[in-house]
């Protein structure tokens, strides 16, 4: 049973290794930028989330959902501002700004809000579970989080295929000299798809500190996870980086089972081999644009 | 589309009268640091100096990685954890002469480099970019499983226990200054050789490259080797110069982060460029050393602002191409007609096709 | 008052003059025909129409207004739509998904999935395939169709038959008739004589950036222009 609790623990952590992912996947999908911001922005968003419950009275979730248009606002700027233009610099410059980009969020957030550990309080939520059978019980916090990667990736995904703004961020991924004969304005369909995949990594980012401590640095562990969660997954899928962030889950949970400190170890194993044995993924994307 | 249909216009240049002024100055330079700092500067400065001299290798050696070779790595620090306990092991538990010890480890370092690139060269562009950092992590992770290392404490050198402080720090300075050198030079005579004319053609144009034949990939995993093994060398260095290492230090991503300010702010794609970087870096970290870690926010700024309005870097803005202290010799340059207009439309389509 | 009208446009990549002083005239619902050989300036001349490019002397005027300042995707709201050389499918997306791309700027007018379907009835057909795997002519059917989605009232045909083999080239330029029936303009660059001549009102002939030749079509003959074209002798 020690096991099969690994197993639902490690897809319950998965969860939120996709949240993580999702918007990480969405960004390469569309604009092949690999945003190495994408973890300090997820802790500065926790960050925000903690200090809009601190100092208003507002409930959690409000002040969740105002971090998450504040942070679709910022990505949304941070497109139209520097990445597109970096993305005019071939293909060096976007990695290297947000590497910067990186760097100075960690680094600022230190000098303003210290070192120290934080967590986002969530009362009594952060402790009850459900108890399936003996030795096996599920967190309704983590469910909650897997619940919300699940309905955020599939909104996404409804988003991309069934609306009109949704196809042409699309049609301009595939060709955006193209998509611009139709009318379509790459640089604001890429500033809306940054937008996106900024907002649902600071709901992750949320939900990160909700269910754990958070330091400054903690962006550098959450850029590698969700990077791993991509990668087994396959680029340029969604449903793809669900699955990379359950198995990345899985693997870690499994491998503390096995021995407490080997966690994080089993997570990067499970990764290098896919990487040598399966490169595209596990759900790679058919048609590659 | 179009690229096939004219034939790129090539202008080979060389170096002229002001690149031999050029080298003079940095002759100098080195003469003073060899003959005169020794002596006139404080045993602290000193071991600060050899922090400089490790920037630099890892710098040039990330600049060549970056810069001629298109691959951005952000886990170097593998490679500098893995010079950093190769030297204290090889000269502690083996025995090895220091020296014998600390070029060892960068060859361990360019081993580990080669064969881990069969695993992160399935990953590229940005992705690459992080593979590199996650296998540093793992680099890290399994370090503090192996007793022998030290576990998550480290190790400490015990190769100078019966050397005096003075000999300890001079010998190590030198060393520094010795081996920035020699990665300089190497460097410089490794651009000027045949390899270097495959590398500069990747740094132009990697499709372009691969179409006029030059083996891409091979050349590629030559200078990740190679720059690795650099990276092994600054590691080792350090290790030297501060007597110990652990796991969490020797294997941080800000040594990435160093290297990249470093390369971008002085100039990517340059033999100066790291150099003028370096010595930049460093002494901006001397000053607002006071001011807590606002230099690397500084510092992040003013790569980003670099990379997006002067990607010539320091060095490219102040001789606006005109003077090479170091002259490439095969440094050709391909220039084509801008595609006026429709440029944003002929990128994407040009990778396509 | 012309649709389109061209003066002494000047275009250039770089250092490399493309299009020297052209002059050109489309009137509403006529369908012109330009053509040339390689490297004559034909998809310049449309791209700096469509606004991909931007003349570097004279004016472009569409419906009477000077559109310099009018970006390459704001021009499909004023209703000039490009066919481009070399079709530019959307790879990803199904036929359909890439024709409701073409919808986006949501102009008002004739066209719709229903209207593409039956001009092009091999589209009907692949609806759910996507770009990437669809046959040469398959793809610039989509490509047209995408165009037409957004109802242009100067639709710009770039090299339709390049590529294509003859039975399905014709396939194409039978949907043209219907295309300029509902009231569209066409301007169509070709180098294949032939079928310039059978569906133009109007010929231009370009030779490296210059115009060569302009006359109704039907006062051609093939010989003229093929003279023309090769620069053979000067035009009447
Ligand atoms: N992207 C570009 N960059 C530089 N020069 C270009 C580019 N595209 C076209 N040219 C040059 O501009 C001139 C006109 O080219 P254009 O593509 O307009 O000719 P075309 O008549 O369409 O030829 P084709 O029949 O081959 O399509 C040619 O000399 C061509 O080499
Ligand atoms: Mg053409």
């Amino acid at each position: 049973m020690t096991w099969v609790n690994a197993v639902v623990q490690g897809l319950l952590l998965g969860g939120q290794y996709a949240l993580l992912a999702c918007g990480l996947s969405l960004v390469f999908g569309v604009m092949r930028i690999v945003n190495l911001a994408h973890g300090a922005l997820a802790v500065t968003a926790a960050y925000l989330t903690l200090w809009l419950s601190q100092r208003t009275s507002l409930p959690l979730v409000v002040c969740l959902v105002a971090s998450v248009l504040v942070f679709a606002g910022v990505g949304y700027l941070l497109q139209r501002g520097l990445l597109n233009r970096a993305l005019r610099g071939g293909e060096l410059a976007p990695l290297l700004v947000t590497f910067g980009l990186a760097v100075i969020v960690v680094n600022l957030l230190q000098e303003i809000a210290t070192a120290n550990s934080r967590s986002i309080s969530i009362g009594g939520l952060a402790t009850s579970s459900t108890r399936i059978v003996d030795g096996l019980s599920i967190g309704v916090f983590s469910l909650l989080t897997l619940v919300v990667a699940v309905a955020l990736i599939g909104l996404i995904q409804l988003f991309l295929s069934r609306t009109a703004v949704g196809r042409a961020m699309r049609a301009t991924s595939d060709d955006p000299g193209a998509a611009r004969l139709m009318g379509i304005d790459d640089r604001h369909m890429y500033g809306l798809a940054t937008a996106i995949a900024v907002g649902s990594v600071a709901a992750a980012g949320a939900f990160l500190g909700m269910s754990t401590q958070f330091t400054p640095g903690y962006g550098d562990l959450v850029l590698i996870f969700a990077f791993e969660a991509v990668i087994i997954g396959g680029l340029g899928s969604l449903w793809g980086t669900l699955l990379g962030g359950l198995v990345l889950g899985v693997a870690q949970t499994v491998g503390a089972q096995v021995e407490p400190a080997y966690g994080i170890l089993f997570g990067h194993v499970v990764f290098l081999a896919v990487l040598a044995l399966k490169p595209s993924g596990l759900m790679p994307r058919t048609v590659t644009a | 589309m179009s690229a096939a249909k004219e034939a790129p216009h090539a202008v080979v240049r060389r170096g002229g009268r002001s690149s031999v002024a050029g080298a003079a100055v940095m002759v100098a330079a080195v003469v003073v640091l060899a003959v005169w700092v020794p002596y006139n500067v404080s045993l602290g400065g000193l071991t600060q100096l050899v922090g400089l001299f490790s920037l630099i290798i890892l710098a040039t050696t990330w600049n060549l990685l970056a810069g001629y070779g298109g691959l951005v790595s952000i886990g170097q620090q593998a490679f500098i954890g893995a010079g950093g306990y190769g030297v204290i092991y090889l000269a502690d538990a083996v025995g090895l002469p220091l020296v014998i010890a600390l070029l060892l480890a960068a060859v361990v370092a360019g081993l580990l480099a080669f064969v881990t690139s069969f695993l992160v060269f399935r990953l590229v562009g940005g992705y690459f970019a992080i593979g590199t950092w996650v296998l540093a992590e793992g680099f890290k992770l399994l370090t503090t499983q192996v007793d022998a290392l030290g576990g998550g404490s480290g190790l400490s050198l015990q190769a100078f226990s019966g050397t005096d402080r003075v000999t300890r720090i001079a010998t190590v300075y030198w060393l520094g200054l010795a081996l920035a050198v020699i990665v300089v030079v190497a460097t410089y005579v490794l651009m000027r050789s045949p390899v270097g004319l495959g590398l500069t053609a990747i740094r132009d144009d990697v499709k372009a490259a691969s179409s006029l034949g030059v083996h891409v990939r091979r050349w590629q995993r030559f200078v990740y080797v190679a720059a690795s093994a650099g990276a092994g060398l600054a590691g080792a260095l350090i290790a030297v110069n501060a007597l110990r290492v652990s796991p969490d230090s020797i294997y941080s991503v800000n040594y990435s982060a160093f290297m990249i300010f470093i390369v971008v702010i002085g100039g990517l794609g340059t033999i100066e460029g790291p150099i003028i970087g370096a010595v930049v870096f460093f002494v901006l970290q001397q000053q607002l050393s006071s001011y807590g870690t606002w230099y690397l926010v500084a510092l992040g700024a003013l790569a980003v602002v670099v990379v997006l309005f002067a990607p010539t870097g320091v060095w490219g803005l102040l001789t606006r191409g005109r003077l090479e202290m170091f002259p490439l010799g095969h440094r050709v340059e391909v220039d084509r007609p801008a595609a006026a207009g429709g440029g944003r439309a002929g990128r994407r389509s040009a990778t396509r096709a | 008052m012309p649709l389109l009208e061209l003066d002494g446009v000047d275009a250039a990549y770089g250092e490399l003059r493309a299009l020297w002083g052209l002059d050109l005239r489309v009137e509403e619902g006529e369908t012109l025909a330009v053509v040339g050989a390689n490297g004559a300036g034909k998809s310049t001349l449309l791209k700096t129409i469509a606004g991909v490019m931007h003349p570097t002397a004279g004016r472009v005027r569409f419906d009477g207004r000077d559109v310099a300042d009018v970006a390459d995707h704001r021009r499909v709201a004023l209703g000039i739509s490009l066919v481009p050389e070399g079709r530019r499918i959307f790879r990803s997306l199904t036929v359909q998904e890439n024709l409701q791309v073409g919808a986006y700027s949501r102009r008002p007018g004739p066209w719709d999935l229903a209207a593409v379907f039956d001009a092009f009835p091999l589209l009907a057909d692949r609806r759910n395939r996507i770009g990437a795997h669809l046959s040469g002519g398959e793809q610039q059917a989509t490509a047209i169709g995408r165009a037409l989605m957004a109802n242009p009232r100067l639709l710009l045909l770039d090299e339709v038959s390049l590529g294509l083999a003859p039975v399905v080239v014709g396939d194409i330029y039978r949907a043209l008739p219907t295309i300029a029936a509902k009231g569209t303009t066409v301007l169509v660059v070709e180098q294949d004589l032939g079928q310039a001549l059978s569906v133009a009102d109007r010929l231009q002939c370009l030779l490296e950036g210059r115009t060569v030749l302009e006359a109704p079509a039907v006062e051609l003959t093939r010989e003229q222009v093929a003279a023309a074209y090769f620069g053979l002798e000067e035009a009447p």
